[in-house]
């Protein structure tokens, strides 16, 4: 049987993990309310689903954005036949009104420089092609997002190298881990090409200051290498400080804008990740010219283009949904960390995400990953929760684990929760409270410690999967 | 500082075929507008029969967010991005694929990937089957986007099975043969072979024997077949359309490695004319194929709102019984209505049975018998005649002198604008050789005046070229 191909047959699609068996033991039994109230939640997806009545409300009102009412049926016939990968005009300035008002109206984005992808994950790859050949690198602060080593690596042979970020000073990005990394992968003999960013970050649901920000910019000047501002949650911040976009840095500070580039999706900021709306908006033309021509793998289906240009066009919808996500993000989050404080739980004090970075380091039996690993198989086996393990964000500190609190309705966040309490209660014991160890990893103080002791072997933690709707089982 | 793909050539796009519809996009046809624009004919679109879509979409109008208990989906399309993609569709999907193979063939919804239109499925079969370095056969001549598709990220090569005008451009085994041995010389693994079929831009199905020989080339050579059937939807006179599959089963090949070396390439853009929306897909009875390529998927998805609306629209069988019927019924009309028209300005096409284009014989028209002189040619069309056509060199044709020319993409009246330009073209041209056409035809169609100037200047040699 003649072979396929390398990429084909071997394991950078980053899938073929143990990792799955959280989301196997997910998709095996996941909970549903009435069917399965004692399956597995899945706590391991960031989608954002808290406005959608929000949404649903003006569709009903604007029947014209669907292609599909007897009053957006006129357009039919234009858009099903529109591919030209520039994308519509008016789906081009309604996403970057879209993107500047989420800024805050700080920056201007100019239309012309949109290039349409499959969503995020197409935006990434597309630009890991324009920007690199294979064998080449990118620094990527850890932890991230475990879908970059599919997106940057797997069909472009490019490889990452990460900037490790650390607990103690709040996984800051540091000019001294930039230049670390930098140096690691010199004596690796391979070329960085670019830094990827998030901002705000996945897992970690903080933002970049200003400082470190520009910190970053004059890295890369110096470098002479690209930056990859991913800010796909940048409406997603619901309270101080204000998300500084690196679009906003580059007219603060001297910088070659050849060597900037921001990706972004509507994917997280208004939870549309079905309709694959992907940006790569670059300040370099070659790049914008390039990618346009390969967003033909990816183009926004026209169908959507129409409906998001109608969406965000109407100006006191976008305002108002701005406000209003960001009043129900920061109810969640509030809710939901002090909850957790209440049971002696601990995350890094954030502001924007959809999922709060937590502090499990003190319930670890070692300070290892083996040991990461098997608490994370007694949450997932025995308090039935999906979360995704710091390993699979490769974080260098064991313990830590991502959350996600806005993909389910107030019931089963409950649920969740009392699940939590109850384990908490359970196993608990008493054991000297490391306020101090506390105190130094989150900023959030919690009226109660108590502590418990796991104990139970355990397989590697590997990749993370790609986030899959749990509305319906994916197969294997 | 950039990639070597932002710098090569591999998108394809400074090739002819795109250059032409820049040209057209500065100073686009319009029948009020601007009636002296120039007209597109490089596009293969199918707007004859979208109005039948159009009207099923009046008629249900709840495919939209709303299921038919009045519950709004929205929520739940709005979060799906699983890459299996949705049941339902890909369900409606294989069951329109077999409407198309005559329910000759049986296909599994679960051995098919969706993918962000044909394009995107060409370049994810690419990756699955081939490493950078190797190379895929490809017949001459061929749709000018998949140097694009097939090369660019990939990395992979492209090595041309030359097919002639002396015997329809058909595939034979010798060009088969040839092609392969060129690739072992230039050190080129051969992976796989792609046709298109019905082809791009021949508009022609391929035969049983074609097919058959292109099989026993894939078994003896142990390399995998993609057949792009995009255009399948498009067949509107006899012979049928044979798929590859077809092919396989009437050898009974099931039980053979060679059935899981056979992958189909389908897309909704040309059978429904819906290229906005992006729906590609890739069938394949190879498990590790269809694994590997849904993972890669995700780099492309179908907009589940897309997926939802048709979903539901080809569920009403009814409704694809009769577009289909009428579909091909409206094709065949314009085709002819085409041929007869060129034919009517002493310019014949090749025989065809299918597609969205036709693909015509230009040769006499050129002053040499090179593809200088074909680019003279369509540089001329386009600019002074107004219409963008595509050379067939863009579509690395051998021999210069063929072009590809829609039809489908334009009203009836458009047509008939296009085919008076030809016309007036061809008599007013100078530079016609003798070629095809008839001593008779020339007078007819050339001035007097012309012909004798035409005659004092020819040369011998030249003539002798210009003759075939």
């Amino acid at each position: 049987m003649v072979a396929m191909s390398k990429i084909a047959t071997g394991n950078g699609h980053g899938e073929n993990s143990p990792y799955f068996d959280g989301w196997k033991a997910y998709e095996t039994n996941p909970f549903h309310p009435a069917d399965r109230p004692d399956g597995v939640i899945q706590m391991g997806l960031a989608e954002n689903q808290l406005c959608f009545n929000f949404i649903e409300k003006w569709l009903m009102e604007h029947p014209e954005a669907s292609l599909c009412t007897a009053e957006g049926v006129n357009k039919f016939k234009e858009t099903a036949l529109f591919q030209d990968y520039h994308g519509m005009p008016k789906f081009r300035q309604a996403v970057a009104k879209f993107m500047g008002k989420v800024r805050g109206d700080r920056v201007k984005f100019d239309p012309d420089r949109i290039v349409m992808s499959g969503g995020a994950t197409g935006a990434h790859e597309m630009v890991a092609f324009c920007l690199a050949d294979p064998g080449e690198a990118f620094l990527v602060p850890t932890p991230y997002y475990p879908g970059f080593d599919r997106d940057l690596r797997w069909r472009t042979g490019v490889e990452l190298v990460p900037v490790v970020c650390e607990s103690n000073n709040n996984f800051k990005i540091t000019r001294n881990a930039l230049e670390a990394a930098y140096e690691k992968a010199q004596e690796a003999n391979l070329r960085v090409k670019g830094l990827l960013i998030t901002n705000p970050s996945n897992p970690l649901g903080t933002i970049l200051d200003r400082e470190t920000l520009k910190s970053i910019v004059s890295f890369i000047n110096e470098k002479n290498i690209h930056l990859i501002g991913d800010e796909i949650y940048a409406a997603t911040v619901f309270m101080e400080p204000e998300f500084v976009s690196i679009s906003e840095i580059i007219e603060e500070v001297e910088c070659n804008r050849d060597l900037i580039h921001i990706v972004y999706s509507l994917s997280k900021d208004m939870g549309f990740p079905g309709f694959r709306v992907g940006i790569v908006y670059s300040y370099n033309d070659a790049v914008v010219s390039c990618a346009r021509k390969m967003s033909s793998f990816g183009l926004v289906s026209s169908q959507t283009q129409h409906l998001i240009a109608s969406m965000l066009s109407d100006d006191d919808f976008v305002d108002n949904f701005i406000v209003e996500s960001k009043e129900q993000l920061f109810k969640r989050h509030k809710y939901f960390t002090w909850s957790l404080s209440q049971v002696g739980i601990c995350s890094l004090k954030s502001n924007a995400g959809l999922f709060i970075w937590m502090d499990l380091r003190k319930l670890l039996k070692e300070k290892t990953f083996e040991a990461e690993v098997d608490l994370w198989r007694v949450i997932i086996n025995e308090v039935k929760l999906n979360v995704s393990p710091g390993s699979s964000f490769h974080c260098h500190e064991p313990g830590w684990f991502r959350v996600c609190f806005t993909n389910m309705d107030d019931n089963t966040m409950e649920i969740a929760l009392s699940r939590i309490r109850t384990f908490m209660l359970k196993n608990n014991e008493a054991m000297v409270p490391r306020d101090k160890l506390c105190r130094r990893s989150s900023l959030k103080l919690s009226l109660s410690r108590r502590m418990d002791d796991f104990m139970s072997p355990g397989i590697m933690s590997p990749h993370s999967p790609l986030p899959q709707s749990p509305l319906v089982r994916a197969r294997t | 500082m950039l990639s070597s793909k932002v710098s090569c050539n591999s998108h394809g796009q400074d090739s002819s075929y795109f250059l032409g519809w820049q040209v057209y996009e500065k100073n686009p046809f319009d029948e009020v507008e601007n009636p002296t624009g120039i007209i597109q004919m490089g596009l293969a679109e199918n707007q004859l029969s979208i109005d039948l879509v159009e009207s099923w979409l009046r008629k249900n109008p709840d495919a939209m967010w709303l299921k038919k208990d009045g519950e709004s989906v929205f929520r739940e399309l709005a979060l799906f991005q699983d890459y299996h993609g949705l049941p339902a569709f890909k369900n409606e999907l294989v069951e329109y694929m077999e409407k198309i193979r005559g329910n000759k063939v049986k296909f599994d919804p679960n051995n098919l990937v969706l993918a962000a239109g044909a394009t995107s499925a060409n370049e994810i079969l690419i990756f699955c089957l081939a490493d950078p370095g190797e190379a895929i056969l490809l017949p001459t001549p061929y749709y000018p986007g998949f140097d694009r598709d097939l090369k660019w990220r990939t990395g992979v090569e492209i090595v041309p099975v030359q097919c002639s005008s002396s015997n329809g451009f058909r595939i034979t085994m010798f060009a088969l043969e040839d092609a392969y041995q060129r690739a072992q010389k230039l050190n080129l693994k051969v992976k796989g072979v792609l046709i298109s079929n019905p082809s791009n831009p021949l508009g022609t199905t391929m035969t049983k024997v074609e097919l058959k020989q292109l099989i026993t080339f894939a078994i003896s050579k142990n390399v995998h077949v993609i057949s792009d059937e995009v255009f399948s939807g498009t067949v509107f006179d006899s012979p049928g359309f044979i798929s590859i599959i077809e092919a396989a089963m009437d050898r009974n090949l099931e039980n053979k490695d060679i059935w899981s070396r056979i992958h189909i390439v389908y897309s909704l853009s040309k059978d429904l004319g819906l290229p906005g929306f992006r729906v590609g897909m890739i069938y394949s009875n190879n498990e590790t194929v269809v694994s590997a390529a849904t993972k890669m998927s995700s780099f492309g998805l179908v907009s589940s709102q897309t997926q939802y609306l048709l979903s539901d629209m080809l569920a009403n069988k009814k409704f694809t019984s009769k577009y289909m019927k009428e579909n091909q019924k409206r094709l065949k009309k314009r085709k002819e209505m085409l041929v007869s028209g060129l034919k009517k300005s002493g310019i014949e096409c090749l025989k065809g049975n299918s597609g969205l284009f036709c693909w015509v014989d230009m040769r006499h028209l050129l002053s040499l018998n090179t593809f200088q002189a074909e680019t003279e040619l369509w540089k001329k069309i386009l600019c002074e005649v107004g219409l963008n056509i595509s050379p067939g060199a863009s579509c690395h044709c051998t021999e210069p002198g063929w072009f590809r020319v829609c039809f489908a993409n334009m009203s009836l009246g458009t047509l008939q604008v296009a085919m008076q330009r030809i016309k007036d073209f061809v008599e007013r041209s100078s530079c016609g050789g003798i070629g095809k056409m008839s001593y008779q035809q020339n007078m007819s169609s050339l001035s007097r005046k012309l012909l004798s100037n035409w005659i004092r200047n020819l040369s011998s040699s030249d003539r002798d070229e210009q003759e075939r």
